[in-house]
């Protein structure tokens, strides 16, 4: 399979009067063609802002992408001037924001939105410009397109109007497209619609898709692999079926225990105890250990390596090191 | 739509009646009569004048006759100057305040704008500090003393600048200058703010997300959004630039509408009076009309059709 994004040791912090913020912290993912790759955490973990990386929307001040390569199609990203950029932003890569109630510029026609990213980056007349936005709308499932092209986002549903946002989002033809939490502002029903829209449109053009979610439950419906991502760092990553149902960091245990299962019944939702820690001064060692019920003295000093479950699944763990699965034997046995 | 103008101009009516009784009141209130200052006129003379104007008339009768004048929009010749009508007056005058008023707000918002525009884009920076110095500067000073500051530097001491009246271009500065920059001022700061405002939101994000360049992104999306505010507050700043060219006609000798309306108001020339008050009301109530429409225009959300078709 062919990568199409490599995302290398990324670091992006934020300058603040407080002092730096470390939301970032060496991630290391990679994206292959087609495929759907799911960034899960809790908020403030660092998935929007990995994402806005990706794009280069970082607002500079304060924040900066200080260490790192994010290689898409040979060209590394964060090496390249301003308007190179401009030219990949929206026509290479798209994105989708969270809330479609303010993604709309509410003063202009929804046409006159879908059509400015096309015009901007290829020669075209108004006319192809507006059939190819009618081709679109098609495609997300807009019914009476030529109407609509004339209205304005407020006489549009929640629904609608996110489906306007993927429309315009792939009005270019992308090759990645990166959805930051594209469902967590609809209604549940709305959401299973939205959800759906992607996986045809995936299957439609074949793009590549990076979804930012805390929402397991989307997770589980369109991904295909699934990066755990903890305190601006990617704890776990693996396959669906493997996080899903061979979870090995704590933090994903935790994670899954905290989510409502139809097929178990009777047992109590378990949440994970205390919160993140402070990303002004993150700890030395794994982040996760003030909440972690394994936590060993290793733990809070050092950083764990990085093991491999599978060529799939790999995960930051100390408790995957050889010498703590003799001692977790040792004291299995003792007991 | 259709149905919400023509509300709109029944209330203006209605409003422009109240004006216009309001001033009725207040005439017949104050002491003193037009012919006042006219020396050994005795009393038959003085009676035969107040017969000619009907001012002899009971309040009523005045009272409906100013309307009817107003409705036939002919306040017939001034008292004090008999050779001339006040729609002569009105004609003469109007062009050159309307020419200073429209003048004025072009500079003002123009410049207002940019100067907003450009605070908000050098946020925190030296640039937004100046400007906005500038503009504290602007709304403080009075525009009656900023106009003889302006005649006393540029046009005595440099003579860059013709002192007073309004023949040519070069004229045009000083004036236009003074009147300008207080609602200059007031716009600068406001496109400030919500230009600040509306660059946080997430569509300017998605339209940079399509890769649009910066200046189409601040010009197409953002400046639209930015000028809602600024149009709100322009019947505002209408009313204001209207009162001020009143003073800076006076100050800068220019033969406007402003002289004939304090003249008249001090000579108790009732039918100039009534011409300049009516005529200055319409108009003012005319523009804060054309301001509310403007606002439907640039702002979708907003549906005049609606308002009117409760």
């Amino acid at each position: 399979m062919d990568t199409i994004l490599e995302v290398k040791n990324l670091h992006v912090t934020f300058s603040t009067y407080g002092g730096t913020i470390k939301a970032v912290r060496g991630v290391d993912f990679h994206l292959n063609k087609g495929e759907t790759l799911a960034i899960v955490g809790e908020s403030g973990c660092g998935k929007s802002v990995t994402s806005n990386a990706i794009m280069r929307l970082i607002p500079d001040p304060p924040g900066k992408i200080t260490n790192g390569t994010i290689v898409f199609k040979d060209k590394d990203l964060t090496a390249l001037p301003e308007k190179t950029m401009r030219s990949i932003r929206g026509v290479d890569i798209s994105m989708i924001f969270q809330d479609p109630m303010t993604a709309l510029n509410p003063t202009l026609t929804i046409g006159t939105q879908l059509m400015e990213g096309v015009r901007q980056h290829h020669r075209i007349t108004s006319d192809q410009a507006k059939s190819k936005a009618l081709e679109m709308m098609h495609l997300v499932g807009i019914p009476n397109p030529t109407e609509r092209l004339k209205q304005y986002p407020h006489q549009f549903s929640g629904g609608m109007r996110q489906r306007i946002v993927i429309a315009m989002a792939l009005i270019c033809e992308p090759e990645l497209l990166i959805a930051d939490e594209p469902t967590t502002a609809l209604d549940v029903t709305i959401q299973a619609q939205i959800l759906e829209l992607f996986d045809e449109i995936q299957e439609a053009t074949g793009v590549s898709i990076i979804l930012i979610t805390h929402d397991l439950g989307v997770v589980a419906k369109i991904a295909d692999r699934i990066a755990v991502m903890y305190a601006g760092k990617i704890i776990e990553v693996g396959t669906k079926r493997e996080i899903f149902y061979d979870p090995q960091h704590p933090y994903t245990k935790g994670l899954l225990k905290s989510v409502p299962r139809l097929d178990v019944t009777g047992e109590k939702l378990v949440p994970i105890d205390g919160t993140p820690p402070d990303l002004f001064s993150p700890p030395k060692g794994c982040p996760f250990t003030a909440r972690c019920p394994f936590a060993m003295e290793v733990c809070d000093k050092v950083y764990p390596v990085t093991t491999e479950q599978s060529d799939t699944h790999k995960v930051d763990c100390w408790l995957q090191d050889e010498r703590a699965k003799q001692l977790l034997a040792a004291s299995a046995i003792k007991q | 739509m259709l149905r919400y103008i023509l509300k709109r101009l029944m209330i203006m009516l209605v409003t422009l009646w109240i004006i216009v009784t309001l001033t009725f009141i207040l005439m017949v209130s104050i002491p003193g009569s037009p012919f006042n200052s006219e020396r050994g006129t005795n009393e038959a003379v003085q009676a035969n004048l107040e017969a000619h104007y009907n001012l002899d008339e009971p309040y009523i009768i005045q009272y409906l006759l100013y309307l009817k004048s107003i409705v036939t929009f002919d306040f017939g010749p001034s008292i004090k100057q008999p050779s001339q009508t006040v729609n002569d007056m009105l004609g003469r005058g109007f062009p050159i305040s309307f020419e200073l008023g429209i003048m004025t707000i072009i500079v003002a918002v123009i410049s207002g704008v940019t100067l907003g525009v450009f605070a908000a884009l050098k946020h925190n920076n030296v640039i937004d500090y100046l400007a906005m110095g500038f503009a504290v500067l602007g709304i403080s000073i009075p525009n009656f003393v900023l106009a003889t500051l302006l005649i006393q530097q540029l046009a005595v001491n440099l003579e860059i600048f013709p002192v007073a009246r309004w023949l040519s271009p070069a004229h045009m500065i000083l004036p236009i200058t003074a009147l300008a920059t207080g609602p200059m001022a007031i716009i600068a700061r406001l496109t400030r703010s919500t230009m600040l405002e509306v660059l946080t939101q997430d569509y300017i994000k998605m339209a940079r997300a399509k890769g649009l360049s910066p200046w189409k992104i601040i010009i197409k999306h953002a400046l639209k959004n930015a000028l809602l505010p600024v149009v709100t507050i322009m019947g505002t700043l209408l009313a204001s630039i209207l009162t001020g060219t009143f003073v800076i006609e006076k100050i800068f000798a220019v033969p406007g509408m402003g002289k004939y309306f304090v003249e008249s108001i001090n000579q108790r020339d009732y039918p100039v009076i009534m011409g300049t008050t009516v005529f200055y009301s319409s108009f003012l109530i005319i523009m804060l009309f054309l301001v509310d429409i403007a606002y439907g225009i640039l702002d979708p959300r907003i549906k005049i059709h609606k308002k009117g078709g409760e």
